[in-house]
């Protein structure tokens, strides 16, 4: 709790450069990752990330020391080089771009991999650390390196407003902005740039693993809620800052927990809430599923109902004068039973049934559109008669009232259906 | 011809290998409607692609009002095919047509006042200003085309590419765009579409270019819809230019000998 406290009041003053520092590189990921996103490069990404590793070793190696713009330059030198092995790979061979992408992720990073055993294994005093490039460390970040990660946000921050329009059009529509004139390759380039430097300032933070997460999860979380460009990158920014906090905090309590693994944690519970809640999410779509169930069982008991107390003339009905019409499963029966009496359509008497004065209307409404249905069916579309009964049935369930008026107009305000019944 | 809006010389493409256009050659008149007719995948889109330099030919060359396409391309619109577009993707109907409205010479234009009239003008005569802030995925495949021919609408071009215009389009939908591209011809404007249906083609189109890998026919539409021409086209399989095309790509065969560069 105490840690809490510290983390929270800045008591110790390397916190907030921490902070500031894991922030300022997941804004500026979330804002060029949703360029990635739209351009559907997730993979790329991820590719990428895992090909500064070499980058880095090679740096340190040459330099031997960790200076963080020497770093951030072999890992964005490495990172590009990846980015033109893959193109050069996919345009000189005929191997298809997911293989060149996977060759290359295997090749860069297990090179990387060799190096860095290389330089744990010398005796170089500055070498403890290095190994956080894999995983990341926050808690590493100096006020050096935090200078240099505002740099990085700020420049990403400016180029991507200058290029809004052209980063959209070509992530929408490649070929329009071609035949506009717009040099597509060079736009595409600082995108690139763009994605190469975030990532080459990132790893020291989450690491080169999980990089690529770092792009891609917020806007592809925030996709779940909204549908406008803007919007994704607004609350891509809200969910890194949460992640972010989160993660940074843990790791700053456990020092010996890597930052990276636990930002990512964070992020991707905030993903998996959006794919279960938001409006888009499967938990609405499995409620929509319910509701339209019982809408139409409901609808067809009415449709029952009607018939019994109309057509058969009954002045009440039973359970089973009602199963015999039309089948039902018991379970299903009593539900909509329930639920009719529950809406004021269906009355009970000890046992028999019969439709109150709403539900009359209700039942008449249901009959009027499952027959004017059928008619538009076999009138304007020429189905035949009999074999229309099925598909009217699914469609009567979902027309509005707006749907139904053109209906009648469409056919004349009619009062007979195809089999002869009047259309109440 | 006097007045060509497009010369097209000798062009031949491929993408990796085996040609999908063997030396195509034909020129269009300005002020004509004019059809692109083939069965699929006979590189229909490739010959609206590579007329707008979007995909390079191997060999041939191509001009548009008399220069080279670059510097024309404030002239030119385009309409693509729409299973090349991504309809999921985040961006309202308003959003796309000003895209008609971005420059190819300045970047960095800022969209004005004049240009959000235009696309409104644009969507009106699409009749889809009401849905201007739609998002295009809540959109049907007619509403969507429509806003894609908004877009090229908004271009203020005077020669219009349409790749399938029709495909996949409701009959609103369909009268709607052929009476703008009636009204585009009237004002002396030209427009070159892919398109399927061979009786508008008949009804509509000045100009046709049939095509199957190779061109069959191209001129005046009553000209080349012959019934042996269409034989051509549709029915006998180009077996001999089948084969040679898998043996250029097995053995990654050069598609021009360089002493033999034409220009
Ligand atoms: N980007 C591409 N890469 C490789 N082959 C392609 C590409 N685009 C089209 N093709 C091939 O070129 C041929 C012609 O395609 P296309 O021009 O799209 O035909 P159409 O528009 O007439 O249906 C087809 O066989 C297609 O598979
Ligand atoms: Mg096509």
């Amino acid at each position: 709790m105490s840690e809490l406290i510290d983390f929270i009041s800045f008591k110790d003053p390397g916190v907030l450069t921490i902070l500031i520092g894991a922030l300022a590189v997941s804004f500026a990921s979330a804002i060029i990752g949703t360029f990635t996103y739209l351009r559907k490069k997730a993979l790329v990404g991820d590719a990428v990330s895992h090909s500064v590793l070499p980058g880095i070793c090679f740096a340190f190696i040459l330099s031997g020391e960790k200076d963080p713009l020497l770093l951030i330059l072999g890992a964005f030198l490495s990172g590009w080089i990846s980015v033109f092995f893959i193109d050069f790979i996919v345009s000189r061979s005929k191997i298809k771009a997911d293989s060149a992408i996977s060759i290359t992720l295997s090749l860069f990073f297990a090179f990387g991999a060799v190096l860095l055993s290389f330089i744990q294994n010398s005796d170089n005093a500055n070498q403890s650390g290095i190994n956080h490039f894999l995983f990341g460390k926050a808690a590493a970040i100096t006020d050096a390196d935090l200078k240099l990660f505002i740099g990085v946000l700020i420049i990403v921050g400016i180029i991507t407003l200058l290029f809004f329009k052209k980063f959209t059009t070509i992530c929408f529509n490649e070929d329009y902005a071609k035949s506009i004139g717009w040099n597509v390759k060079w736009i595409d380039f600082v995108m690139s740039s763009l994605t190469v430097l975030v990532i080459a300032s990132g790893i020291q933070t989450v690491g080169v693993v999980l990089m690529a997460a770092l792009l891609i999860t917020p806007p592809g979380a925030a996709g779940f809620w909204t549908h406008s460009i803007r919007k994704l990158i607004f609350l891509g920014l809200i969910f890194a800052t949460i992640s972010t906090v989160l993660g940074t905090f843990v790791s700053y309590v456990r020092p010996n927990m890597p930052t990276g693994p636990w930002i990512i944690f964070f992020l991707s519970i905030i993903a998996i809430l959006s794919v279960l809640f938001s409006p888009k999410g499967i938990l609405r779509r499995l409620v929509l599923n319910r509701e339209n169930k019982s809408k139409i069982r409901n609808e067809n008991l009415l449709k029952t109902a009607y018939y019994l107390t109309y057509e058969r003339e009954l002045p009440d009905f039973s359970r089973s004068e009602i199963v015999s019409k039309r089948s039902y499963e018991t379970l299903e029966l009593e539900k909509g039973l329930k639920s009719l009496k529950n809406k004021g359509f269906l009355l009970e008497n000890s046992g028999r049934f019969y439709l109150s004065e709403s539900g009359k209307t209700e039942a008449k409404r249901i009959v009027r559109l499952h027959r004017l249905w059928e008619l538009y069916l076999t009138n304007k579309m020429n189905f035949k008669s009999d074999h229309i009964h099925g598909i009217a049935e699914t469609i009567e369930h979902i027309i509005t009232p707006e749907i139904e008026a053109k209906l009648l107009a469409e056919l004349d305000y009619p009062d007979k259906d195809p089999h002869d019944s009047v259309i109440p | 011809m006097e007045n060509k809006s497009i010369d097209v010389h000798n062009i031949t493409v491929s993408y990796s290998g085996a040609p999908v256009l063997w030396d195509v050659d034909f020129e269009l008149p300005t002020g004509v409607l004019a059809g692109i007719i083939g069965p699929n995948g006979s590189g229909k889109t490739t010959l609206l692609k590579t007329i707008m330099n979007i995909v390079k030919p191997v060999s041939g060359n191509v001009k548009v009002f008399d220069s080279n396409i670059d510097k024309v391309r404030n002239r030119i619109a385009y309409v693509p095919q729409r299973e090349s577009v991504d309809w999921q993707f985040p961006i309202s109907v308003m959003e796309v047509v000003l895209m008609g409205r971005y420059s190819g010479k300045n970047l960095f234009k800022r969209t004005t006042k004049a240009d959000k009239e235009i696309a409104r003008e644009a969507l009106e005569s699409v009749r889809m200003l009401e849905f201007k802030d739609r998002q295009i995925s809540e959109l049907s495949g007619g509403q969507q085309q429509r806003v894609f021919i908004a877009r090229a609408l908004a271009q203020k071009a005077d020669l219009y590419f349409m790749d399938e215009p029709f495909a996949g389009v409701d009959m609103a939908t369909e009268k709607t765009i052929l009476e703008i591209l009636l009204k585009l011809k009237d004002e002396g404007k030209t427009v070159l579409l892919v398109h399927h249906d061979l009786r508008t083609v008949r009804e509509f189109f000045d100009y046709t270019i049939l095509l199957n890998t190779r061109l069959v026919a191209a001129g005046k539409t009553a000209e080349v819809l012959t019934e042996e021409n269409l034989n051509s086209a549709y029915g006998a399989r180009l077996t001999l230019l089948e084969e040679v095309g898998k043996e250029i790509k097995k053995k990654d065969f050069p598609l021009r000998e360089k002493d033999f560069d034409d220009k």
